[in-house]
C-alpha cells in the first residue's frame, strides 16, 4: 500500500499549502468517492479536523440518498456544511430536459459560481482527478480561474516541484485539486484500507446494477454490475476496459470540454 | 473532430488481477515532430491500455477522412489541439505494465511550450527524450537535456527514433549517442540508456526490434520499469520544512512534509534560521492506531514539541550535527519563464520549500547557452525561456542547501506579480556580512543555558511577545523623544517595555575600553545587539535608536537584527524630508511629526505583528507569522 500512502502525502501537502495561503478557503463535496475520499484525506490533514466549509451544490435532481448520507455524515463528522442552489433556475423550470449541458451549466457551474461570489471565496477544493476524463488530464493542482470563474487552460502558469500558484489578483480565484495524481482503483483501494464509510450507491444491493459514478438523478445511469463489497469493486475495475463516467451523460460529444472552459468542475 | 480520452482504466497486459503496486511519474521531452505522441500512442496501445475499441475508431475516422493514421491521434483531447496539431499542455494520463502504472505527462516540444514541459518534467519521476535518427540532436534536444538535469530528473532514457528512416543502421545511431552522450557528460548527465526505436513502426517499444539485432540492450518499456521510486532520500540528513502550525486542539502541531531523512519520537531538532530546539515529543497522525514513532522523507507530518518554542512556516528542521546552510544570499542556475524578463534589482517573492521571502536579483553573471554550455553570454536581463546563472540576495536569512546534496531544500522558484515565472538550484552559498554575527547568534544559542520558562510562557503572563522597536535616521529628526513617547506610552498600557540606550553602554559595559576601541563601530553595534539579546529573552519589548554607533543605521540595524534572531524588529525610520528608507523599514515617518499619531501607528504595527494582542488585557493569539 505504499503507493497510496504516496498519494496521500502529496494530497496532504496541497491541502496544507491550500489552508495556509487562503484566506477563504473551501471544499466542494458531492457525496460520491472521490470528493468523500478528500474529506477524509482533510481530517488527514488537519489531525481529525476539517477546518473549512464544504460545499454542496445542490441540482435538486440529486438522489435522495445523496442527501440523507450528506446530513448523516455532516453530523457525525461536526462539519460545517454550506448548500448552494441556482434558485432563479430553478423556478424558471431548468431541467434536463432543455438540455444537459444548458441545465448543468445553470444548476452546477452557475449554481457554484453563485455560491463562490455571495461567499467570496478565494480557493476552491476540489476532487477532480486526471485520469477522469481528457479536459481534467491537463488541470494544475492549483489552477487560476478568471473573473468570470473561467479556465485558460492553454496559457496556465508554471507549477514547479511542490510550488504552486497561491497568489491572484483580486476578483479572480484558485481552483485547488489534491486528488489529479489518483485513479479510480486508488480512490477504491484508498477506501477500503482506511475504511472510509461511503454511499451504498455503489454497490449492487441485489438488483444487478451500481453506480459506478454518482451525479443528478435523471442524467446518471447504474452499470450491470454484481460488486457487492470494495473488493469487487477493485476487482471489476482491473478488468473493465469501459469508462468511468461512461453512466454520465454530460460527457457526450464536446459536453465536457464545453462545460469546463466555462468553470464547471 | 475531438477524441475525449478516457483512460480511466488501468489494465495489465495478461489483466492478470495481480495488485497494481506503485505509480511512476513519467514526463517525454524532445524536439518537436521528433515523435513524442508517436511514442505515447504506441506505449498504450502495445500495452493494451486503451479503452476498447479506441484504437478501431480513430483508425475508422482516419479512413473514413483519407488521413494516415497516427499513433498521435489517440491523445488530442481538445479540439484546438487537432486543428494545431500540437499538443497544447502537460496532458496527464496513464497506462499500466507490469504491475506498475505509469502516468504520463506528454511533453509539447514546441518552443513556446518549454513552459509547460518544465511544469511537467519538474513533478517526473523519470523521462524519455527523443531524438530523431534522420535529424539528429537539435536545439531543444539539447536544451531538453539540460532542463531535465536542472530539474533534478535524475533517470532518463535517451530514445533514438525514427530508426526506421536511416535503414535501421547502427553507425548512424552510434554517432547520436555518441554526440549526446559527450553533451549530457559536460553536466554529469548520465542516461540510463540510449535506444534506438521506431515508434510509428514499434521496433524496441514493447517488442524487441528484429530489424535491429545489433542492438541488445533494452526495450523502451523494459527500461521504464527499471526505474526506480526515489531512491535513498531517507537516507540523507533529515530536513523537514516547517509548513504550518496547528492549534486545533490541545495539540500544537508542526505540520510539514521530511524531505529528506528521518525523524523519531525523542529525537532533538534544530530549526534554522532561528536556531530554536526542542525535543520531538510525539508524531500526530489521524486514524492511525498506534501513532507511529519515526517518519521518513516523502512523508507529510505532524510533530509535537516537549517545549513550546515559537516556529513558523519557512524554518528547517533538523538534527544539530548537519544543518542547513543559511545566509541572505546564494549563487544559483536559473530558467526564466516569465512574461517579462527577469531584471537585475528588481523585486520577487523567493520560494525556497516552505519560506517565502522577498529578494532581489544582485547579479546576472552570464545567460547559459544550451546548445553550447561554455559560451560566456553577459546579459543584464534573463528572456524568457533563457537560463543563466545568477546571484539572488534575499530581505531575511533563508536555510536552504547546495542542490547537488539536497534536492528540495536546494531549489528554489522565483514569483513575479502573481505567478510563478522561474525556478532555479543553488549552486553556491554566498557569504553575507552578517555571516559572523549569525555564527556567533547559533553558537550562543545552542550552548545557552535555558530556565523551566519558555517564551511562550513569558507571553502568556505578560500578554504581549518580546520585539525590538528601532528607531533610525539622521540626526535631530526626533528619533530619541519618539523612542521615549513609545516606552512610556507601552508601560503606561500595562506593557513591560524598556528603553536601551546605547550611550548608556558605553559608560558602563564599556567603560573598560580604550577610545580607540570605541571607535569601531561594528563592535560596538554587536555589543549592542548581545544585550538587546538578554533584554528581549526576558521577555520586554526593548525600544531603541542606533544614535550612538556611529556607523550607518543601515549596517547597525542590520547587525541587531542578526544577533536578536528571530525576535521580530520593527524598524521606524525618521526624516525630516521624504528620502529612500532602509531595507526592511516597516514605518516612515518624515516632515513634522505628531508624536502621538506615530505612536498610535507603531502600537498597530505591533498587532498586526503580534507582539501585542489586539485589546488590553487580552491574551496575544500568536498566529501572526513575525
Ligand atoms: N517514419 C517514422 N515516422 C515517425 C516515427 N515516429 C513519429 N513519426 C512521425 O513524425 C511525426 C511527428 O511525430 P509526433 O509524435 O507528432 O511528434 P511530437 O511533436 O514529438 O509529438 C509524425 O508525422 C509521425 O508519424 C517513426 O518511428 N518513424
Amino acid at each position: 500500500m505504499r503507493h497510496l500512502r504516496q498519494l496521500e502525502d502529496q494530497s496532504v501537502y496541497i491541502l496544507r499549502e491550500a489552508y495556509k495561503h487562503f484566506d477563504n478557503l473551501a471544499m466542494l463535496w458531492s457525496m460520491g468517492k472521490d470528493s468523500t475520499v478528500l474529506l477524509w484525506l482533510a481530517r488527514k490533514a488537519f489531525f481529525g479536523h476539517v477546518p473549512l466549509p464544504l460545499l454542496h451544490v445542490d441540482t435538486s435532481f440529486k438522489i435522495p440518498a445523496m442527501i440523507e448520507y450528506r446530513d448523516r455524515v455532516a453530523r457525525e463528522w461536526g462539519l460545517k456544511l454550506v448548500v448552494g442552489q441556482n434558485k432563479e433556475a430553478l423556478a424558471a423550470g431548468m431541467n434536463p430536459t432543455l438540455g444537459r449541458v444548458n441545465c448543468c451549466t445553470a444548476l452546477k457551474t452557475n449554481g457554484l459560481k453563485q455560491l463562490i461570489e455571495q461567499k467570496g471565496y478565494t480557493g476552491i477544493i476540489l476532487g477532480v482527478r486526471a485520469d477522469e476524463e481528457g479536459t481534467r488530464a491537463k488541470e494544475r493542482y492549483f489552477s487560476p480561474r478568471d473573473k468570470h470563474g473561467d479556465w485558460d487552460f492553454r496559457d496556465q502558469p508554471p507549477e514547479l516541484w511542490d510550488q504552486f500558484k497561491t497568489t491572484f489578483p483580486p476578483g479572480t480565484h484558485i481552483r485547488i485539486h489534491p486528488l489529479l495524481d489518483w485513479t479510480e482503483i486508488n480512490i477504491w483501494e484508498y477506501i477500503k484500507y482506511e475504511n472510509i464509510p461511503f454511499i451504498d450507491l455503489y454497490l449492487d444491493k441485489g438488483d444487478g446494477t451500481r453506480y459506478r459514478s454518482l451525479g443528478c438523478a435523471p442524467c446518471t445511469t447504474p452499470i450491470k454490475s454484481t460488486a457487492k463489497t470494495v473488493d469487487e469493486i477493485i476487482d471489476e475495475l482491473r478488468h473493465t476496459t469501459v469508462a468511468e463516467r461512461s453512466g454520465r451523460a454530460q460527457d457526450e460529444g464536446r459536453g465536457m470540454e464545453l462545460l469546463r472552459k466555462d468553470g464547471y468542475m | 473532430m475531438v477524441f475525449l480520452i478516457i483512460l480511466n482504466k488501468v489494465r495489465t497486459m495478461d489483466n492478470s488481477t495481480q495488485k497494481p503496486s506503485d505509480n511512476l511519474n513519467i514526463v517525454i521531452v524532445g524536439h518537436v515532430d521528433h515523435g513524442k505522441s508517436t511514442l505515447l500512442g504506441r506505449l498504450y496501445a502495445d500495452t493494451g491500455s486503451l479503452p476498447d475499441g479506441k484504437l478501431e475508431k480513430v483508425q475508422a475516422i482516419c479512413q473514413q477522412q483519407g488521413k494516415e493514421f497516427e499513433y498521435a491521434f489517440l491523445f488530442d483531447a481538445f479540439l484546438e489541439e487537432q486543428e494545431q496539431g500540437i499538443t497544447i499542455d502537460t496532458a496527464r494520463t496513464f497506462f499500466g505494465w507490469k504491475g506498475r502504472q505509469y502516468i504520463i505527462i506528454d511533453a509539447p516540444g514546441h518552443k513556446e511550450f518549454l513552459k509547460n514541459m518544465i511544469s511537467g518534467a519538474a513533478r517526473a519521476e523519470g523521462a524519455l527524450l527523443l531524438i530523431d535518427a534522420l535529424e539528429g540532436v537539435k536545439e531543444q534536444s539539447k536544451k531538453h537535456g539540460y532542463l531535465l538535469s536542472l530539474l533534478g530528473v535524475r533517470q532518463f532514457a535517451v530514445v533514438v527514433n525514427k530508426m526506421d528512416l536511416v535503414g535501421y543502421r547502427q553507425d548512424v545511431f552510434d554517432g547520436i549517442e555518441k554526440e549526446y552522450r559527450e553533451f549530457l557528460g559536460q553536466f554529469k548527465a548520465v542516461p540510463q540508456q540510449v535506444i534506438p526505436v521506431s515508434a510509428k513502426l514499434g521496433d524496441n517499444i514493447a517488442n524487441r526490434s528484429e530489424q535491429m539485432p545489433w542492438y541488445t540492450g533494452p526495450t523502451v518499456l523494459d527500461a521504464l520499469s527499471a526505474f526506480r521510486k526515489e531512491p535513498g532520500r531517507s537516507e540523507q540528513p533529515l530536513r523537514l520544512p516547517v509548513q504550518d502550525v496547528y492549534k486545533f486542539d490541545a495539540r500544537r502541531i508542526i505540520a510539514g512534509r521530511i524531505t529528506a531523512g528521518q525523524l523519531k519520537v525523542g529525537d532533538s531538532l534544530v530549526f534554522s534560521p532561528s536556531n530554536k530546539r526542542a525535543t520531538v515529543k510525539s508524531i500526530e497522525a489521524f486514524n492511525v492506531d498506534p501513532l507511529p514513532v519515526e517518519g521518513h522523507a516523502g512523508q507529510s507530518v505532524g510533530v509535537t514539541l516537549d517545549e513550546q518554542i515559537f516556529v513558523e512556516r519557512g524554518e528547517v528542521a533538523s538534527h544539530q550535527e548537519q544543518l542547513p546552510l543559511v545566509s541572505t544570499a546564494f549563487r544559483a542556475n536559473v530558467f526564466w519563464l516569465g512574461r517579462k524578463p527577469l531584471e537585475r534589482g528588481r523585486r520577487y517573492q523567493l520560494r525556497v520549500a516552505t519560506k517565502e521571502v522577498d529578494c532581489e536579483v544582485a547579479t546576472i553573471h552570464r545567460i547559459i547557452d544550451t546548445m553550447d554550455l561554455a559560451q560566456q553570454q553577459g546579459s543584464s536581463v534573463v528572456n524568457k525561456n533563457q537560463v543563466a546563472e545568477i546571484t539572488i540576495r534575499a530581505k531575511a536569512p533563508v536555510a536552504f542547501d547546495l542542490s547537488a546534496s539536497f534536492e528540495a531544500t536546494g531549489r528554489f522558484v522565483l514569483v513575479d506579480e502573481y505567478d510563478i515565472a522561474g525556478g532555479g538550484i543553488v549552486t553556491e552559498l554566498v557569504h553575507d556580512d552578517q555571516e559572523f554575527l549569525r555564527e556567533e547568534a547559533r553558537q550562543r544559542d545552542f550552548a545557552w543555558v535555558k530556565g523551566e520558562v519558555g517564551v511562550e510562557d513569558r507571553a502568556q503572563q505578560y500578554g504581549h511577545r518580546a520585539a525590538i522597536v528601532l528607531v533610525t535616521g539622521g540626526r535631530h529628526t526626533g528619533k530619541s523623544f519618539l523612542a521615549r513617547t513609545i516606552e512610556a506610552r507601552l508601560v503606561a498600557d500595562g506593557r513591560h517595555a524598556y528603553l536601551l540606550d546605547g550611550g548608556n553602554l558605553r559608560r558602563g559595559l564599556d567603560a573598560d575600553l580604550s577610545e580607540g576601541e570605541r571607535g569601531q563601530a561594528a563592535e560596538m553595534a554587536r555589543r549592542y545587539g548581545e544585550v538587546a539579546r538578554l533584554l528581549v529573552d526576558t521577555g520586554l519589548i526593548v525600544v531603541s535608536t542606533t544614535n550612538p554607533f556611529g556607523m550607518a543605521y543601515v549596517e547597525a540595524a542590520q547587525a541587531i537584527r542578526t544577533l536578536v534572531h528571530p525576535v521580530p524588529v520593527i524598524a521606524i525610520h525618521m526624516s525630516k524630508a521624504p528620502e529612500e528608507a532602509p531595507p526592511n523599514t516597516d514605518i516612515v515617518l518624515s516632515g513634522p511629526i505628531d508624536f502621538d499619531a506615530a505612536t498610535r501607528r507603531i502600537l498597530e504595527e505591533l498587532k498586526r505583528r503580534g507582539v501585542l494582542a489586539q485589546a488590553i488585557g487580552a491574551k496575544p493569539t500568536f498566529q501572526y507569522s513575525i
